[in-house]
């Protein structure tokens, strides 16, 4: 059974990812630009990043500030991704070569 | 065959990387003494594809999907009467024999008057110490004769390779590696980005043209890497026109949720001079048609 303590600290949770502000979104975006840019200096920056980019930015402008972090985490997460995928690829495709 | 990941959220991502560690852990270790040679890469490429199809003739895998399959060679024979690229063909020769405003034409620009010379590209420049495709030596005319360059996507530049290639239709690729560092280096460039999976989908340009090919993506037949740019470039349906190779390359690309570089970036032109070298032997034909 879930205590009342545990509910409250749900609770708490929630509300604190709910609080988005516009400098929520500012920090969120700079973090999710910086790391595309990573990836665009080793050549491999995603389309789905600069979806999720322009997605927030959309969502900033309206107003919508929740949505605004929680795409630009999602670009943050994707731009992260593709920058592990091109560290790995640096030695991995070589086992994919025809020999 | 490591199988594509999906990253699609933070959630998914974690997981994905976890599983992508696992795959490379299993990348077998005796991978790569890793001094190229391009004299071997070629054999064992031509090797695993003939091996893969031993009913397709050799010089037949130029045609793309089209030597998959008899039912799709004979749609191809039937497309061949009244072939959609002849449009292009006509427009491309029409612009190769008009001259510049400055008297001068694309002749002027390339041995043997620009005729029967497409097997040769790309070509590695010593001077410049890059590889020099078709499409940018084209270019490259145009600005020399004061014209402005052309897209390198389609209409006009697929219009001009598309009468190049057909002056030169059924030559045999004849790509040279000069005895230089440099050159050796754009070559392995080349291959390691075809292999390096890239884009959302972690897909390699290698994961659908040498472990896939004559299976479908969606209603595509996927082609053999092997003389893939033989046929270039091509009229495609799905493009509803013509397309050069920076085409091909940049929605390759771009299918694969990856940004594609700007068409002629050094790595395509890599990429290029590559995938032309292991074709070397097998003959042009392009212009080509591809579904």
């Amino acid at each position: 059974m879930i205590s009342l303590s545990s509910l409250l600290l749900i609770g708490g949770a929630a509300s604190a990812v709910a609080a988005g502000s516009e400098a929520d979104f500012k920090t969120a975006y700079a973090a999710a630009e910086a790391a595309n840019k990573e990836a665009g200096s080793l050549r491999n920056q995603w389309t789905v990043t600069a979806a999720a980019l322009a997605a927030a930015k959309k969502a900033a402008d309206a107003g919508d500030f929740d949505q605004a972090v929680a795409q630009s985490k999602e670009a943050e997460a994707l731009a992260k991704a593709s920058i592990y995928q091109a560290t790995s690829e640096k030695e991995a495709w070589k086992a994919l070569e025809i020999r | 065959m490591r199988s594509a990941i999906q990253f699609a959220s933070a959630a998914p991502v974690a997981a994905a990387l976890v599983l992508a560690a696992l795959a490379f852990d299993s990348v077998p270790s005796a991978v790569a003494d890793d001094k190229p040679d391009p004299v071997a890469d070629a054999k064992a490429f031509r090797k695993f594809f003939t091996d893969k199809f031993p009913k397709v003739k050799l010089e037949d895998f130029v045609n793309g999907p089209y030597s998959m399959n008899e039912d799709m060679h004979r749609q191809w024979e039937e497309k061949e009467q009244f072939p959609p690229y002849e449009f292009s063909l006509d427009m491309g020769k029409e612009l190769f024999t008009k001259p510049f405003k400055n008297g001068k034409s694309y002749a002027d620009c390339f041995a043997n008057q620009g005729i029967g010379i497409r097997q040769n590209y790309p070509t590695f420049d010593q001077k410049e110490g890059k590889v020099i495709t078709l499409e940018l030596a084209l270019n490259r005319c145009r600005e020399a004769n004061g014209e402005a360059p052309f897209s390198y996507v389609k209409d006009e530049m697929a219009a001009l390779t598309a009468y190049m290639a057909f002056t030169s239709r059924g030559k045999p690729f004849d790509i040279k590696i000069p005895d230089d560092p440099r050159a050796l280096e754009a070559y392995q460039n080349g291959k390691r980005y075809f292999y390096t999976r890239r884009g959302q989908l972690n897909f390699s340009c290698a994961t659908c043209h040498v472990q896939e090919p004559g299976e479908r993506i969606r209603a595509e037949v996927l082609a053999p890497a092997l003389g893939i740019l033989n046929a270039m470039p091509i009229y495609r349906s799905e493009w509803s026109g013509m397309g050069t190779i920076s085409r091909r390359f940049t929605t390759c690309n771009s299918q694969i949720r990856g940004v594609p570089l700007d068409p002629q970036a050094d790595e395509y032109r890599d990429l290029e001079y590559y995938l032309s070298y292991v074709s070397n032997g097998l003959p042009i034909s392009g212009p080509g048609a591809r579904p």
